[in-house]
């Protein structure tokens, strides 16, 4: 199967058909067609995903790495195939730099034990930003919480945007580890990862990147951003659930220790002593999640083809189509209004609650999400029980934003 | 009334309504009208936290032993669904509000609020009513033997 020709993500950047690629998005909720605008908990995957799925399971499935038999080594090859197809979208250096995930919280964890193992001791310091995702904020706390090591965060401004002048104060010698996102899941910021990289190097303080929400928009290069360590999760990129990627600097994993114990990781067990395997085994132990993995590298794929200029651009005219609607209506405020912001609009309305407006979007057929996002510390930042948030992906279209503002609308009729 | 003839007397209610709108409007207004919480009693020992919205609970035993629910919430939605559970709920015996099967939202179609994700207090809420039933109820018994 030829997936390179299975979709038109040709030369011409078709919006039309490219949502025409999601099967889902024909669907109706409540009885009206269905308006998706939560593609940043979880995107929707495009029909040559759903097809390399259901091709592994019936053409290939066999476990890997261990069979002599043929079937085997054509799973195996599927599977390391997807991690080619992650080293080639992260342009990491190696394929000993790929590893495989359940998702970004996975990635944080590992490396928040591995490398904390390793190289964190009491009193080191760990920066991490004001506008974290639980998932870059917890295992830090388990980690501070086991070594004495002390979490430092930088504030995040009234517009959305991190407080790089406290970053540079935050950043001494005694900060042994950054851990930031690259965009913010709750305000849409994209943070100046590339500068806050350089500015820890020059203190030998390695990073990580939370890429969740930058991989389904942006070119991701991690040798021109020089990160340490950069995690994702495969579905909020049209990929699968349960599977994700960590690419990290083989000079740390390999100073790191494994993260949990089992089949695959090893290279000989006894009794007595068991010596690991090499990268990329030595942080994969068991049996993977071979299907991810063939559906996140064909996912990765066909983000590259749809070319990044185009579909920012599509994204951008639908953040910027849905922030003039959203803002004629009186009492909106929209929380999070950096200069450089991915598609995602969170917001609030005077005198009502996110999960009124919710509940009756929902009755709409309009999927938002409603809350704090998984940023309880960046909410309370701004006095606020949570927000709406509407995020739009590449297959949304400016009827989705027209179906949004006359549903906020309404809602607002209703509750007000 | 018994709790089980409220319960009927609101299913027959929402019959009237037409769609989902005529019936949330009802639900918002039934919100508004919610007596309000002595501020008092507005504090984190009856609060209940959900991820999305919360509740304050209060329950007080009135002279023939009956229990008297007062609550509140940040969201109007939620607040509508505490009157009909306070209506429903509210001035019963302790046993009887112990052992009541609270059938009425499933048969209104608001099944979907008391679901896991919304995490809106409401699920949490009317166990905290049983269990103060509960407490009531022992209560009751202690002091009469
Ligand atoms: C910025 C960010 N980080 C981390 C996560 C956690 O991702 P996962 O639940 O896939 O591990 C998310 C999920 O939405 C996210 O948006």
């Amino acid at each position: 199967m030829d997936l390179s020709t299975t979709h038109s993500g040709t030369n011409t950047f078709d919006p039309k058909a490219i949502r025409a690629q999601f099967p889902l998005l024909e669907r109706d909720m409540n009885g009206k067609p269905l308006v998706f605008l939560d593609s940043a908990a979880s995107s929707q995957k495009p029909q040559v995903v759903l097809d390399a799925l259901n091709h592994y399971y019936t053409y290939l499935n066999a476990n890997v790495h261990r069979g002599v038999y043929t079937l085997s080594q054509e799973a195996t090859d599927a599977h390391e195939k997807g991690r080619e197809q992650a080293r080639a979208f992260l342009n990491a250096r190696s394929n000993r730099e790929v590893l495989f995930t359940r998702g970004t919280t996975e990635g944080i964890n590992l490396i928040a034990q591995c490398y904390g193992q390793a190289f964190i001791k009491e009193g080191d310091e760990i920066l991490i930003s004001g506008m974290e995702h639980h998932s870059n904020i917890v295992p830090w706390q388990i980690l501070a919480d086991r070594t004495g090591a002390v979490i430092k965060v930088i504030p995040v401004l009234e517009n959305g945007d991190l407080d790089m002048v406290a970053f540079d104060r935050l950043l001494t010698r005694k900060t042994k580890f950054v851990s930031v996102v690259h965009i913010s899941n709750s305000l849409g910021t994209i943070n100046p990862v590339k500068t806050i990289i350089e500015k820890a190097h020059a203190q030998n303080t390695p990073v990580l990147v939370d890429g969740a929400q930058a991989t389904p928009h942006l070119k991701i290069d991690v040798q021109a951003l020089d990160a340490d360590f950069y995690v994702f999760s495969g579905h909020i990129i049209f990929g699968p659930t349960g599977i994700g990627t960590l690419s990290g600097k083989e000079k740390w994993l390999e100073a790191m220790p494994p993260y949990q114990g089992g089949g695959e990781m090893i290279k000989t067990v006894t009794f007595e002593k068991t010596t690991y395997n090499e990268l990329h085994f030595k942080f994969e132990a068991g049996t993977p999640d071979i299907s991810g993995s063939v559906g996140i590298g064909v996912a990765m794929e066909y983000t590259q083809q749809l070319g990044y200029e185009a579909m920012q651009k599509h994204e951008q005219d639908l953040l910027h189509y849905a922030t003039e609607g959203l803002s004629q209506i009186e009492g909106l405020r929209i929380i999070g209004q950096a200069a450089h912001k991915a598609s995602v609009v969170s917001f609030l309305i005077q005198g009502t609650h996110p999960y009124d407006v919710g509940t009756i979007l929902d009755k709409l057929g309009i999927a938002v999400r409603t809350g704090h996002h998984c940023t309880q510390p960046l909410m309370d930042h701004f006095g606020i029980p949570g927000t709406i948030r509407a995020s739009f992906a590449v297959y949304n279209n400016r009827e989705d934003v027209e179906r949004l503002v006359e549903g906020v609308q309404r809602a607002t009729r209703m509750l007000l | 009334m018994t709790i089980d003839q409220i319960q009927q007397e609101i299913i027959d209610e929402f019959s009237f309504f037409e769609d989902w709108m005529e019936k949330y409007e009802y639900i918002i207004d039934l919100g508004k009208g919610l007596p309000l919480i002595d501020a008092t009693k507005k504090n984190p020992d009856h609060l209940i936290k959900g991820c999305q919205s919360q509740v304050w609970l209060d329950a007080q035993a009135n002279q023939n032993g009956n229990i008297q629910f007062t609550a509140d919430s940040d969201a109007i939605i939620t607040k509508g669904i505490i009157a009909l559970l306070i209506r429903v709920l509210s001035n019963q015996t302790p046993q009887e509000i112990a052992s009541s099967e609270l059938r009425f939202i499933d048969a209104i179609g608001l099944k979907e609020h008391l679901s896991l994700t919304r995490s809106n207090g409401l699920v949490s809420m009317i166990k905290q009513m049983k269990l103060y039933a509960l407490a009531y109820q022992h209560k009751a018994q202690e002091s009469n033997d």
